[in-house]
């Protein structure tokens, strides 16, 4: 294992920041630590870097024992939120940093690190910017010299804190193409921190979902979305429809496909493209009714009113590729009928 | 009452209403005539009164033996006093700036008590200490140290006057900054001295400049407290301040404007470097600001 | 206690801190109070209750009372201006207002003095025109108070006027508010706090000030006495015991307003939504 988190626990005051967090991630990996804002992720992060102690615990590098290590011995890359580049240096002497405060038997010479920044700043292809200083940078530019220079001494483990945090959308699609590629050809073992959902999904190869001070659910993107082990996560990752069994949902259920819900049960999650809608032919009897829809590029989103349970109102989403959409031929009010493929049921 | 403004030149450009003509005349006005008479007279009128009786008389009188005694005692009194509160200041903007702790706002009401404590005494204060009636007064006689009425009395004063002078300038701009980039320095390895002066220090530098700066012009220029521990002796233990005091009251007005001059002059140099300092400094704090886009 | 928290160096760092803090500040403000504690109570009040030591605090708070109400309605017409217009020579003049921060006590007392004399450039035309004099009286006091006063208030309005939302101000005249409405109802609220704590600050300066004060102040007993001269004079006729008592009833004076001052401010702070 590359990583090992073994029971950390931390507190600040009264508040559980990080209940008795587990964690193994191997060799090569790249994680996302996804979570709502006060999860607990970004204390995580910081205490596998060593910027934080935990109260309890240990944190294992490359199978060392860290624990007690200061960060500058801990040999880690760090990618702070607003990047936290020197502002008094240039952009060359900012990458440069971390070879020039090595003990003066393990520096560099001058000439080596001399090529090894411009090697570094060629790989984030900013080269160019190498005699700015970073409030000459736009944001993107900022955040891959951040990269660059957390990248300088070699770090066993990669760590960013909201590596996008504080970008552009459009910036940000780009960067996280780019750091996926880069992550390939470097194949050094990273985390990164993010309260995005589809951040977490495009770029990680691993996500570990964070809610409360504890770990919810760890496996692969596709993992999490086919198979979310609770509502929280289900929830999280991606939209969802929810049906509780409680308030009178059961007979509609099964007028939309599905038997004997009380069998798996009590909370059905349904995601919006595994409702299949077709145009009612029972009238009247019908499940839902049409209220509105959107554009959402090669899909159309519906939104849908219930039918028949109890006058209540309550709203569904379904979503379907655009050119089906047109061949149904829907309009406002037009009753359906539905088909659920697929549900995930919780307790 | 709103005019529009006719041209952009003349109005302020963020406002699109602006007080009339005559309201904002006669408040300029005001400010310059409370700011001439208040401050730029008094300045107009130290040289002025120095070089009243001509160039000689003021050389003269700044090349007095006692005078000359003066510039040496208040530049020893500088020399020694600054350093001093310049690492205290350093140090106790570390610890409050960048860790927390019980009692941090008291330590902060604290550092700023000897501002509001009367300078007279400031002075008084040692004497009930170190005078000759004072709680240390007959064991210091016994070793025949003096403290009260000698050099190091005047020392203690002025530390304590200036004792809140450059911890002032550097907490709140510390606080503003943030420690992200001392954490990104520990990070890439570099050890605490080494992340304090590549990083801290070099971000710091144009307030920590600022309050050394006032914390030298107070402590050349103080008078209460120095004035109780001092003795008032010539040539031994008048610095600058006093020696104008001497001078005055001996209706040697001269010689008291001539030195009120070189302090004056002290006084305009630290202004004129103040602005410039803090026009560095709001340069490097908007760099910081500066929104990511 | 420092929070898990990486930053090195807090030990040395709050060591220091509070050795030289207890050193140069604490221990010998604690001597003062030991050795008025020597003093009965009865001897206490008899110094308190003196004539000449009642006549003096009444110079002292009554001119810095005074001084800084006009520093506070002088200082808000400046931070005004200064934020508010341009005009030929604004950085020098907005520079200048550090003035009296950085000109020595006593450069400020004698140059005082000399304009304000009756026979100074100020002085006499008062003195002619109005048959007022300034210097040697109470009112030359006040002169020099509002001068070492007249910074703190500036400071401490000008940042806050210039954070204010000009938005406001056009809010106020899109609603039909005239510019006077708009000044007493928007703009004032808004700046008030700031120019109480510049007024206490002024105040809090005043009463201690000894330097810029002696030499315009004519010195007087009952009259012009300012309470530091009196400590000074006390100490000089070896007189301890009742310079401690003044010292430390001054003490005790300042740190209230010192903790008037912080309450305002939190309070200020508190209602600006920034707490």
């Amino acid at each position: 294992m590359s990583i090992s988190v073994n029971h950390i626990s931390k507190h600040f005051g009264a508040f559980s920041a990080l209940n008795n967090i587990n964690l193994d991630i191997p060799e090569g990996e790249l994680v996302a630590l996804l979570g709502p804002s006060g999860c607990g992720k970004t204390t995580l992060l910081r205490i596998i870097a060593g910027l934080e102690q935990a109260d309890q615990g240990d944190i294992f590098l490359k199978g060392d024992k860290v624990t007690d290590k200061p960060v500058k011995n801990r040999q880690i890359g760090f990618v702070f939120q607003h990047y936290a580049l020197f502002r008094h240096m240039t952009v060359f002497e900012n990458v440069a940093f971390g070879l020039r405060v090595k003990p003066r038997r393990d520096r560099p010479s001058n000439e080596v690190i001399t090529k090894k920044v411009h090697a570094l700043l060629q790989l984030v292809q900013l080269d160019w910017l190498h005699d700015r200083y970073p409030d000459q940078l736009s944001g993107g530019q900022r955040q891959r010299i951040a990269l660059a220079r957390a990248l300088a001494v070699e770090p066993s483990v990669l760590l960013m804190d909201e590596p996008f945090g504080a970008l552009d959308a459009s910036v940000r699609k780009d960067l996280r193409q780019w750091l996926r590629n880069l992550h390939h050809d470097l194949n050094v073992t990273s985390i990164f921190v993010t309260h995005d959902q589809e951040e977490a999904m495009e770029v990680a190869s691993q996500v570990v979902v964070l809610n409360h001070g504890r770990i919810e659910q760890q496996g692969s993107p596709s993992d999490i979305y086919d198979h979310p082990v609770n509502a929280f996560v289900s929830r999280f990752i991606g939209q969802t429809n929810v049906f509780d069994l409680d308030e009178h949902d059961a007979d509609w259920l099964q007028t939309a496909g599905i038997l004997n819900p009380h069998q798996e049960g009590k909370i059905a999650h349904v995601r919006p493209h595994d409702i299949i809608i077709e145009k009612s032919t029972t009238g009247k009897a019908a499940p839902a009714t049409v209220k509105d829809w959107q554009h959402l590029g090669a899909l159309i989103r519906l939104e849908l009113v219930k039918n028949g349970v109890n006058g209540s109102t309550a709203h569904l989403f379904a979503e379907m590729p655009n050119d089906q959409f047109k061949e149904l031929n829907l309009n406002r009010g037009d009753k359906v009928d539905l088909k659920i493929r697929q549900a995930h049921w919780f307790h | 009452m709103n005019t529009i403004p006719a041209t952009p030149f003349i109005a302020s450009k963020k406002l699109t209403l602006s007080d009339s003509d005559w309201v904002r005349y006669a408040l300029i006005g005001l400010t310059l005539g409370i700011t001439g008479l208040f401050l730029v007279l008094p300045l107009a009128a130290v040289l002025i009164e120095a070089f009243a009786k001509g160039w000689s008389t003021f050389s003269a009188s700044l090349t007095h033996p006692d005078a000359l005694a003066a510039m040496r005692l208040t530049l020893l009194v500088a020399l020694v006093t600054v350093p001093l509160t310049t690492v205290f200041g350093i140090s106790a903007a570390w610890a409050i700036a960048r860790f927390d702790f019980r009692g941090k706002s008291l330590l902060i009401t604290l550092i700023d008590l000897p501002f509001s404590v009367s300078p007279v005494i400031a002075g008084l204060i040692y004497v009930l200490i170190f005078g000759a009636q004072g709680w240390l007064g007959p064991w210091l006689s016994e070793h025949d140290i003096k403290i009260i009425f000698a050099v190091p009395g005047i020392i203690l004063a002025t530390l304590f006057v200036t004792f809140p002078f450059v911890a002032r300038e550097l907490i709140p701009l510390m606080q503003e900054f943030g420690h992200e980039e001392e954490e990104a320095a520990l990070s890439l390895g570099a050890s605490g001295w080494l992340t304090f002066f590549k990083v801290t220090l070099p971000n710091i530098k144009w307030a920590l400049l600022t309050g050394v700066l006032l914390c030298n012009a107070r402590a050349m220029g103080e008078f209460g407290a120095v004035s109780v521990v001092s003795g008032h002796i010539r040539g031994l233990t008048n610095t600058l301040s006093l020696h104008i005091e001497v001078s005055y009251n001996e209706y040697d007005f001269v010689g008291a404007f001539a030195s009120a001059s070189l302090l004056a002059a002290l006084a305009i140099v630290t202004l004129v470097f103040k602005t410039v300092l803090e026009w560095q400094q709001k340069k490097g704090l908007k760099a910081a600001r500066q929104p990511v886009e | 206690m420092p929070q898990s928290n990486i930053m090195p160096g807090f030990r040395p760092a709050i060591s220091l801190t509070l050795v030289y803090l207890a050193l140069i500040v604490l221990i010998p403000l604690s001597a003062m109070l030991l050795k008025s504690m020597q003093l009965s109570l009865d001897e206490y009040w008899a110094i308190l209750t003196n004539h000449r030591v009642q006549a003096s605090f009444r110079v002292s708070f009554g001119a810095a009372l005074i001084a800084a109400a006009v520093a506070a309605v002088f200082g808000f017409i400046i931070a005004w201006s200064l934020v508010r217009y341009t005009f030929p020579g604004k950085r020098l003049f907005d520079a200048l207002i550090d003035l009296p921060f950085a000109l020595p006590t006593a450069v400020a007392g004698i140059v005082l003095a000399t304009i304000y004399e009756p026979n100074g450039w100020i002085g006499k035309l008062v003195m002619d025109n109005l048959g007022i004099q300034i210097a040697y009286k109470p009112l030359g006091i006040v002169f020099a108070l509002i001068f070492i006063g007249l910074p703190f208030v500036v400071r401490t309005i000008e940042p806050v006027l210039q954070e204010l939302d000009t938005a406001m101000e056009e809010a106020a005249a899109s609603l039909g508010a005239t510019r006077l409405q708009a000044f007493l109802k928007v703009i004032l609220p808004n700046i008030l706090p700031a120019t109480i704590t510049g007024f206490a600050l002024a105040f809090a300066r005043g009463v201690g000030e000894y330097g810029s004060v002696i030499f315009i102040a004519g010195n007087m007993p009952y009259i012009s006495e300012i309470v530091p001269l009196l400590i000074i004079t006390k100490l000089e006729q070896y007189e301890y015991a009742g310079a401690t008592a003044i010292g430390m009833t001054m003490l005790i004076l300042s740190f209230v307003l010192l903790l008037l001052i912080n309450g305002l401010q939190w309070w200020v702070r508190r209602r600006s939504g920034q707490l």
